[in-house]
């Protein structure tokens, strides 16, 4: 074989073998979406979203207060989340050039990298030990936690992304530095920041483990922020390891509403991100 | 010897024959600038005349950027950098005059437009919206006053509330200098203003300076020689980080007094 056709083959075979990897990586995807589809829509019912668990062993009932527990978990952790986050990126972006803010955007990538189950026992001796009770409360503190290092480093991402045209722009006009970046860096940024932002919500919705030992669970309906109470994530995890038919049925259902929810969420990030109308 | 031959040592002097009307609006002298341990301007001094248009030009990086950039003191916002000398508008020495307030007096247009990702109207409207004024009636009269000045309303004044990126580049570059009048300057700086346009585009922008020099008085850098000769009264030649050369215009490009600038101007370097 001569020199040419020996490159040729090499050449067909490693863009093969890329083509390979990355079918591996999208069929994963597809993968865990038609199983849980396939699994999911079996057992989901109009039960499932009206009605309270019922008693072990019993058939039927629904996870209604698990679906209210879990949105209210998840707006409270992004009330408490969404504003530090966002705050600390602006920091970042616009005034962190010292030391200081290398340090804050180090602790913050690490603060990204704390396993799930270690802030959940962070949470639990901040919030639960004083108050002497799971909560929402503490569940939502929790996920804040997780949060806020996403919100702080994509909200500096994207406000970094502006032109520093703009910057000037304000500045010359006679804007101090603090209404520039109110009036014309952050609206610029505007649509690219509530993108980060969701994307941290998908990123939260489904963590577990930092609510097994902060909100808990409840078999009844609480929506009052100093009750603990059922969550979709730990619902799926409290039902798919218990010996019965009927829940392990549950969990399907519980993992497809879940998933569906995250999926809805990312699908309209992806849709909020502008078309780059500067560069 | 002739008579620009002899302000090369008093650059800062004015012609007291040629302009007798005018007054000084800025008063540069002894600037030196630095870039952290870079200087990048030496010993500047030289007099901006009120209501006339002034040239800088030289080639990149002989620190005409830097100077205008000076002038409005744009250059802070570099970390390390710092300023030795003095520069007065007026009577106020700029380095003790609230950074906010100068700017407002003196106002900068760039070389690439910029225009905000905000409607027409509300990029004529921004400067006067941070400064507190917010009536609707106030803010629409304005934006059509500083439209017609910088000789855009007519191309404009049905499509207030498209977005400012419909326009074409000129017409971009229109809006930022409506936006940089709109708070009433007294000076305006421009760097540069016209690189990125067609030749159309440039003569509006050139005929619109020579409209506004009645209302405020301009600073503006240009590569284009041609440009400088057409628009400006007086020319400016920086090199190497000093200001060589500076004189009306007609003596500067007929008659100059230093063998740089007649080298540069006739294109043998730069």
């Amino acid at each position: 074989m001569n020199r040419l056709a020996r490159r040729k083959l090499v050449s067909a075979l490693m863009f093969g073998l890329t083509g390979i990897c990355t079918l591996l990586t999208i069929s994963s995807l597809f993968f865990i979406l038609g199983y849980l589809l396939w699994h999911g829509i079996r057992s989901i019912n109009l039960e499932f979203f009206t009605q309270l668990p019922k008693p072990p062993g019993e058939v039927g009932g629904g996870m209604a207060n698990a679906i209210a527990g879990s949105a209210e978990i998840i707006f409270l952790a992004t009330f408490i989340g969404m504003p530090v986050g966002f705050l600390a990126g602006v920091y970042l972006s616009e005034y962190g050039e010292d030391k200081f803010s290398f340090v804050v955007r180090y602790a913050t990538d690490l603060l990204n990298g704390v396993p799930s189950i270690v802030i959940g026992i962070f949470a639990y001796a901040l919030v639960v030990v004083p108050l002497g009770h799971f909560s929402i409360l503490a569940g939502s503190v929790a996920l804040s936690v997780i949060f806020i290092p996403i919100a702080v480093r994509t909200s500096e991402q994207f406000l970094q992304d502006v032109p520093h045209a703009f910057r000037e722009a304000a500045l010359a006009l006679g804007a101090p530095k603090w209404k520039a970046i109110a009036t014309a860096v952050v609206p610029a940024a505007f649509s690219a920041l509530a993108t980060g932002m969701l994307l941290a919500v998908a990123r939260i919705a489904g963590e577990t483990a930092p609510l097994l030992f902060t909100s808990f669970n409840n078999q009844f309906w609480s929506l009052s922020p100093n009750q603990p109470s059922a969550s979709l994530p730990v619902m799926i995890f409290t039902y798919a390891i218990s010996p019965y038919r009927d829940w392990h049925r549950q969990a399907w259902a519980a993992g497809l509403v879940l998933l569906a929810l995250v999926l809805f969420i990312n699908v309209s990030a992806r849709l909020l991100l502008p078309r780059r109308v500067f560069k | 010897m002739t008579a620009a031959a002899k302000t090369k040592s008093s650059a800062v002097e004015p012609h007291a024959a040629a302009l007798a009307q005018t007054a000084q609006k800025l008063t540069v002298s002894h600037l030196n600038f630095f870039y952290g341990m870079h200087q990048a301007l030496y010993d500047v001094s030289l007099e901006v005349e009120a209501n006339r248009i002034t040239a800088l030009i030289g080639p990149s990086g002989c620190g005409k950027s830097t100077f205008l950039r000076v002038l409005n003191r744009m250059n802070e916002t570099v970390k390390g950098s710092r300023a030795e000398g003095s520069v007065f508008l007026d009577n106020d020495n700029i380095f003790d005059l609230d950074i906010t307030l100068l700017r407002r007096r003196v106002g900068m247009v760039f070389q690439k437009a910029n225009p905000f990702p905000k409607s027409i109207f509300n990029n004529v409207a921004y400067g006067l919206r941070i400064n507190g004024l917010c009536s609707r009636w106030e803010l629409s009269g304005a934006v059509e006053n500083s439209l017609r000045r910088a000789a855009l309303w007519d191309e404009v004044k049905d499509q207030l509330h498209k977005s400012a990126y419909a326009l074409s580049g000129g017409q971009q570059q229109r809006l930022c200098i409506a936006r940089a009048l709109a708070v009433n300057p007294e000076v305006l700086l421009l760097d540069e203003p016209s690189s990125a346009l067609d030749p159309i585009a440039t003569s509006k922008i050139e005929e619109l300076l020579f409209q506004l020099k009645r209302s405020c008085t301009i600073v503006v850098i240009t590569h284009n020689m041609q440009q400088a000769a057409r628009i400006s009264d007086r020319t400016g030649f920086f090199l190497l980080g000093r200001l060589v050369e500076i004189n009306e215009t007609a003596t500067m490009f007929r008659n100059p007094s230093r063998k740089e600038t007649e080298d540069y101007i006739t294109g043998r370097f730069g």
